[in-house]
């Protein structure tokens, strides 16, 4: 698909911002929609929607029907063969918390610990935080090498006979960096440690394929992957699809309940508890088969192209230090203009239409160890283009002119 | 007190932004001016116990009174939050407590400014001025 049949599928993106064009870079927060996502949202409520699981009635059925279909379609995207092990959830948060709150209640004991790495976002560290606090854990954090990727001999160092769990990200949310999941994978599985890898950042830019990396737990986020907000998949592997404690429970979870003894269903639906996020859910599955039909691999290929056309240009600017320069990495640039306050540098990028994220991202312990309050973060979708890196490299010198 | 009040001081600025009209470059240029000249708060009061959290830029205000009124110092970490702060130390300070804490600094909205103090900036200003009136109310 060429790049402007596909920047027509996002109506959002033809706008002006400040009588400039909108030159939106701020993917790695959440991707814009294509109209196929929209419409799917339109027409559900339209013509289709019921409440599903339950009613015998045809709206009732059709609306259960797309509801399934996206659980499949979901699978077959990751390459999961039993579609009952995605779970849908609101978003890689929820996520990690049902995760977090399941396992603390026959898995994780006093004492245990959970390695964790510095790259990670705060929603993959505070719900291990909680359990640790409240239950007597430790967590212990992956330290990283001087170029700011994982330090994987010192991961191996981490396992003591207490480690319970491996937590860790995909991608970074800030840098951009792509871990190696071969090598955490080899190490949880020498030491039969369970694993969870939160695909928040990976599963927009890059092919996942969850049979062959096979982790215990996989996480993401619709919003990130040109869907809707609000929705998410909880992935978890045969054991833990039967194993896991549920974190929350009602209707639609159930056999038969009675006040002395319930007993649940089996498969996804023990986790999803009370009516659904039914149009999102279908939504979402509008938005990977949009995905698929550009090639997820398409899709890497084009947004690491776009990295390293940046990151050359960003390269001659003397005034810019950029953090976690590398040749592989997914859709993401984080850089600081010297003796400049991210704030001003995005706060007049943003009157020449530019849209893009300054902060901690989220990443307060990755801040403190990079010793900066914070960063100027550019990330790419599928729809972004040279174009639009030649136009923001040519308005983020006139930028630093100003402020210097 | 001042030799000029709120409104009045107001209607300078006013005047003085009205010369760039829809040029937001040299507008923010010379918010960028008004930042590097900001009189810096004294060391010893950019304590923490002085710093209004905003989420991104951090914002260091203290407040004295003298026979003339309440006198602000302040300081920025982020220089168009700077900017801003010139401008709102410029038109509060050397006023008496009444009526810093009636102004209603409708010229923010007039020369074209206003988004900075909306709720949902992340730049701490719109604290800062809630602080500044309520510095002025110890001095009723």
């Amino acid at each position: 698909m060429e790049l402007s049949s596909i920047r027509q599928n996002f109506p959002i993106l033809g706008q002006k911002i400040n009588a400039c064009d909108l030159v939106y870079l701020d993917n790695a927060a959440t991707t814009q929609k294509p109209i196929a996502v929209i419409n799917a949202l339109s027409d559900y409520y339209s013509h289709n929607n019921a409440n599903i699981h339950r009613g015998v009635h045809t709206l009732s059925r059709r609306a259960t029907d797309l509801f399934e279909q996206a659980r499949k379609t979901t699978a077959q995207h990751f390459g999961v063969a039993n579609e009952q092990q995605i779970v849908f959830t609101s978003g890689t948060t929820d996520s990690i918390n049902m995760v977090a709150q399941g396992l603390s209640k026959l898995y994780l004991k006093p004492g245990d610990e959970i390695i964790l790495s510095m790259l990670e976002h705060h929603s993959n560290i505070l719900p291990w935080q909680l359990w640790a606090e409240e239950n007597g854990g430790h967590l212990k954090v992956i330290p990283l090498l001087a170029d700011h990727s994982l330090d994987y001999s010192a991961f191996e160092k981490l396992i003591s006979p207490k480690t319970k769990l491996i937590a860790i990200t995909h991608v970074s949310n800030t840098l951009g960096l792509v871990t190696d999941v071969e090598k955490i994978k080899s190490v949880a599985n020498r030491h039969n440690i369970p694993w969870l890898l939160d695909g928040a950042q990976s599963a927009p830019h890059m092919p996942v394929n969850l049979s062959v990396l096979n982790p215990d737990f996989f996480v993401c986020s619709a919003h990130k992957m040109y869907g809707p907000t609000g929705c998410g998949i909880l992935y978890l592997n045969e054991r833990w699809l039967s194993e896991l404690p549920i974190a929350k429970t009602g209707g639609g979870t159930i056999k038969t309940v009675s006040f002395e003894k319930t007993e649940y269903v089996e498969g996804a639906l023990r986790f999803e508890p009370g009516t659904p996020n039914i149009a999102d859910v279908i939504a979402f599955a509008e938005a990977l088969k949009y995905m698929d039909a550009i090639g997820m691999q398409q899709i890497f290929k084009h947004e690491s192209e776009l990295v390293q056309y940046a990151q050359t240009l960003m390269k001659e600017i003397p005034e810019i230090d950029m953090y976690g320069i590398h040749d592989h990495k997914a859709g993401v640039i984080s850089f600081n203009v010297k003796n400049q306050h991210p704030f001003d540098v995005g706060t007049l990028l943003d009157k020449y239409g530019i849209a893009l994220r300054t902060g901690h991202h989220c990443t307060q312990p990755l801040m403190k160890h990079l010793g900066v309050q914070g960063t100027i973060r550019i990330s790419f979708a599928i729809y972004n283009s040279k174009q639009e890196i030649d136009y923001f490299i040519e308005k983020l010198k006139k930028v630093i002119k100003m402020l210097s | 007190m001042a030799t000029m009040g709120i409104e009045e001081i107001e209607k300078e600025i006013i005047e003085e932004f009205d010369f760039f009209g829809d040029d937001w470059e040299s507008k923010y240029e010379h918010l960028i001016e008004l930042g590097k000249s900001l009189p810096l708060i004294a060391a010893a009061d950019k304590t923490d116990d002085k710093i209004i959290q905003g989420c991104q830029s951090r914002v260091w205000l203290n407040a004295d009174f003298d026979d003339n009124g309440m006198v602000y110092t302040a300081d920025s970490d982020a220089i168009i939050t700077k900017g801003m702060i010139a401008l709102l130390v410029r038109v509060l300070s050397h006023q008496n407590p009444t009526d810093i804490i009636r102004a209603n600094l409708s010229f923010i909205d007039k020369i074209g400014l206003k988004e900075h103090l909306s709720p949902t900036r992340a730049n701490g200003l719109l604290s800062m001025v809630n602080q500044m009136k309520k510095e002025a109310l110890k001095r009723l």
